[in-house]
């Protein structure tokens, strides 16, 4: 059977994201033709700036260079502008002649420069910034003449006066408003900036209205409405661009401001999609790259006929390409009557900072200076995160919350190529710059999959989202706010969630097939975290799936590095008795255990034990009474606790005696990332309660309650949830909030993002403010614990589960 | 030696999981054998080509397995590190006759040969 054939108008990188993405979900599907207007293959349009300032050459900004189109079978026409479509004939006409028939056609045609319609606009030496050929006119102006005005003192204007400065000309940027970026930056921002490029040398005139452009043969200098006038040998017009729709519009399709386009990137004509600067979709056109590619992957599924996910706009944010001056604005960043602003001033640092909170969520953010935690503020602003929690401490910025492993180093661009990035991985910011650079990586994903920074804890995600921002240019913007659960589905995990409640759905296949799994069995991210939301919303019904589970749960030890197992024996509340060391002696020595370690939750670890040894283990721990400790789950880890009241001469409650009910009321649950647990005896804390998930500060009088606590990676200190006074309302407490966690957080989601995700104050008011609600979850928590605990070892130890795990299939001599 | 240019029962399907591994023991490192949800079986060299973690420990999907130290993932019918991630654990060919399996392992230079 003959090919379908697919036509792209623009060789732009919208257009062409859209084929690489379609190229890899179905790289036979069309025999593609590709039309672009410059003799160039694809290059990097937001690096023009570099280029300009001779901070990179064309060669590197080039994505994909002509033997890439022939290597994929795609047929270039460069120098080639398309003039015509014919829709009933299906074919689209170049203006040399040229013509190609398309079964499907994809418009990708960018944008225009705006050119303001004064006298003189079309004399020689008046130019736009916008693609190579302007560059290399800006360049080679920049050898021979003197004076250059550029008009407009946004993004395009000031990167263009930039790089003219740095090529040694004399540059005077012209700006309609008094303020400089006014559409990204308030006054005070503006008027920082405006300082810092003057001592560049580069001067201004604001409140300028340009009345013509004046000169004979070619251009000699600009005047404007109030009479002024400057010298100009060049004049750059960036006052803005206009979506490219003529071919579009004359070939009958419907235009607004752009081409219309619905949510999968068709235009009226459903044979015909747009992607890219040229669309106008739910009434907003986009100039950056970020909503360009996020078009790309939604356009190219539906070419491929895969028609899964939808485009619903973007979030966008904007940092300013130019070395050494740091600009960054995102959302409402002005704010009205209903917002409140959170500013940090500091001129001698030149230092700006402006945080818009409405509801203590953030709305839009503006910073000079120090704009390491952009990509943090944006996110959060995505993501809607109630900040009540860190509100006085958000503009000192992310590191100040605590983040161990790169020792505070926050500002990128200073930062040596040698300088580790990534302390889980050994990435350094060299490697991460180069595979950007060098494998022509877009997203946060792409440089963890290349790279392996920020893949494992994801402390350093924010410094590389500043590597990527600071490598590629401004236009770079995080990932869409609303990530899908994992590749297999474009369901988040909250919706799946809402899912398996509302249609009552017991086994993973079945939510596979109900949700259109893309991957038939799923992959290694979605089937355990399908595993956990199925038994926490039907715990008495769904059978547990253990080859969906990681390792560690499956055969209940924790996997080492050489492939030997560790096992940790519960030890209720940390109290041990001789018989119980003895039994964990005896097995140390008889199976000659080569490490025993005490933990950083008070238990005992045998380390470097082989899978073949575990049954036989906890036969013989089992015979003592010890129990699986769940050190190797996403469960209830351990209750730490002080000695208390019953010994310690500052105890004011038994602490210890509170630990071990605790302990015996939650063991067994699984819950979305492991819990942590702790009971101090008096508020000295020995038992470090406040850096816990659920932790628990003895008081003369009762118990304060403190949640979302964490030790790891970014510790963070409890907030304290209440105040009761019987240990019976301790463990409904407790047990209200564990289930609660269960059944709203995201698989993999520990206690402390989620409490600062959802707000404190909505934890609060389901658990100590409605006596009803906390009744509910506690009496579901206490159900669910009904199926969850039977000891995993006993099980196994006596060879009746899962046999095969512990057993080799053949041993071949 | 058994080990001789030869194809070696190992045992029947069904003694191994639908979606998990076994691994068969040798002298010259351990094989994991491995089976699908739609019972396809697959036999690896027992060694990530990343920091040679135990590849039958890892989740199957597809016709891949996630390597249960650093999840990468890997290839069953190949033995090679799914893109971008580089490096290959080898497989060993496997034969299924009336519901047994057999591997085709053969030495060279006194290591099990892996098809890369």
């Amino acid at each position: 059977m003959e090919k379908e054939k697919l036509v792209l108008v623009g060789n732009g990188m919208a257009g062409m994201r859209t084929l690489e993405e379609l190229l890899k979900t179905a790289p036979e599907m069309y025999d593609i033709t590709v039309f672009g207007s410059e003799p160039y293959g694809n290059y990097n349009r937001i690096l023009l700036s570099p280029v300009l300032a001779g901070e990179k050459a064309f060669p590197d900004i080039l994505l994909n260079d002509e033997p890439w189109y022939e290597a994929n079978g795609i047929t270039l026409h460069k120098n080639c502008e398309v003039t015509g479509i014919d829709r009933r004939a299906r074919k689209v006409i170049a203006r040399d002649g040229t013509t190609a028939e398309y079964d499907r056609l994809l418009l990708a045609t960018g944008s225009n420069p705006f050119i303001i319609p004064v006298p003189g606009s079309n004399l020689p030496g008046v130019i736009t910034f916008r693609d190579m050929n302007d560059v290399d006119t800006m360049i080679s102006a920049s050898k021979s003449l003197r004076h250059a005005v550029v008009i407009g003192g946004g993004l395009l204007g000031l990167e263009a006066a930039n790089g003219l400065k740095q090529r040694g000309m004399h540059v005077t940027v012209v700006h309609l408003s008094r303020t400089l970026m006014d559409r990204q930056l308030d006054e005070v921002a503006g008027g920082m900036l405006h300082r810092s490029l003057e001592e560049r040398g580069v001067e201004f005139l604001l409140g300028a209205e340009t009345r013509e452009i004046i000169g004979k043969k070619r251009v000699q200098g600009v005047r404007f409405k109030d009479g002024r006038e400057t010298t100009a040998d060049l004049v750059v017009m960036a006052v803005g661009i206009r979506p490219n729709i003529d071919l579009a519009k004359k070939s009958g399709l419907y235009c607004e401001r752009g081409i219309i386009v619905n949510d999968t990137l068709q235009t009226y004509d459903p044979r015909v999609y747009a992607v890219g600067e040229c669309v106008q979709h739910r009434r907003q056109t986009y100039g950056l790259v970020a909503p360009l590619f996020e078009q790309a992957k939604v356009c190219s599924d539906h070419l491929a006929r895969l028609g899964i996910r939808r485009y619903q706009g973007s979030v966008t944010s904007t940092k300013l390409k130019v070395t050494g001056i740091d600009v960054f604005s995102a959302g409402d960043f002005t704010g009205n009557e209903q917002t409140e602003s959170i500013v940090l001033q500091d001129p001698g640092a030149g230092v700006y900072k402006k945080v818009v909170l409405k509801d203590n969520r953030i709305q839009g953010a503006v910073m000079v200076g120090d704009t390491v935690d952009g990509a943090w503020y944006f996110q959060l602003m995505r993501e809607g995160t109630d900040v009540s929690a860190f509100r006085t401490r958000l503009l000192h910025g992310q590191a100040h919350l605590g983040d161990a492993g790169h020792g505070g180093a926050n500002a990128v661009a200073t930062m040596d190529d040698k300088a580790e990035v990534c302390g889980c991985n050994g990435v350094c910011k060299g490697e991460i710059v180069q595979a950007i650079v060098g494998k022509k990586l877009f997203t946060l994903e792409d440089v963890r999959a290349h790279t392996k920074a920020s893949s494992s804890c994801g402390s350093c995600t924010g410094l590389v989202e500043q590597i990527l921002a600071m490598t590629l240019g401004g236009d770079y913007s995080a990932a869409p706010k609303a990530k899908p659960l994992c590749k297999c589905t474009e369901y988040t995990h909250d919706e799946v969630r809402a899912q398996i409640r509302e249609r009552h759905l017991t086994g993973i296949a079945a939510v596979m097939q109900e949700l259109e799994w893309k991957n038939p069995d799923g992959c290694a991210a979605c089937r355990p975290a399908l595993n956990y939301y199925l038994i926490a919303t039907w715990p008495a019904e769904v059978k547990d799936d253990y080859q969906s589970r990681f390792i560690n749960e499956r055969v209940h030890a924790n996997i080492q590095k050489d492939g030997t197992y560790s096992v940790v024996p519960r030890m209720w509340g940390g109290v041990t008795t001789p018989a119980e060391l003895r039994a964990i002696a005896d097995v140390a020595e008889k199976f000659k255990v080569p490490e025993v370690k005490v933990t950083g939750g008070q238990r005992i670890d045998l380390l470097g034990i082989k899978k073949e040894q575990l049954p036989a283990i906890w036969g013989e721990l089992g015979k003592a009474g010890l129990v699986s400790g769940h050190a190797y789950g996403k469960a209830i880890r351990t209750v730490k606790t002080c000695v208390g009241s019953e010994w310690c001469r500052f105890g004011v409650q038994d602490s210890t005696n509170m630990g071990i009910q605790i302990e015996r009321m939650t063991w067994g649950s699984w819950t979305p990332h492991k819990f942590k647990l702790a009971v101090s005896g008096c508020p000295r804390n020995c038992a470090e309660a406040t850096i816990k998930d659920f932790g628990v500060v003895a008081v003369d009088s009762g118990w304060e309650l403190h949640v979302g606590g964490n030790g790891g990676v970014k510790v963070r200190v409890t907030d304290l949830l209440c105040k009761v006074a019987t240990p019976e309302e301790v463990l409904e407490h407790c047990g209200a909030f564990l289930q609660l966690y269960r059944e709203e957080a995201r698989y993999l989601e520990r206690t402390a993002p989620w409490v600062e995700r959802v707000g404190l104050a909505m934890i609060k008011q389901k658990i100590v403010e409605n006596a009803t609600e906390r009744k509910a979850l506690y009496a579901r928590f206490l159900d669910s614990q009904k199926y969850a605990q039977v000891d995993p070892w006993a099980e196994r130890a006596q060879n009746s589960v899962d046999r095969h795990e512990f057993i080799p299939l053949k041993q071949i001599a | 030696m058994t080990l001789m240019n030869d194809w070696i029962d190992i045992g029947r399907i069904e003694d191994i999981p639908p979606q998990g591994a076994r691994v068969i023991r040798t002298a010259q490192g351990d094989i994991a054998v491995f089976r699908t949800a739609t019972d396809e079986i697959f036999a690896l060299r027992d060694r990530c080509p990343h920091k040679g973690g135990p590849l039958s420990q890892g989740i199957v999907s597809g016709k891949t397995v996630t390597c249960p130290l650093h999840n990468w993932n890997i290839a069953l019918d190949t033995g090679e590190a799914v893109a971008p991630d580089e490096g290959c654990a080898g497989h060993f060919p496997v034969k299924i006759v009336e519901g047994r399996i057999s591997l085709l392992l053969s030495m060279e230079r006194a290591k099990l040969a892996v098809v890369c």
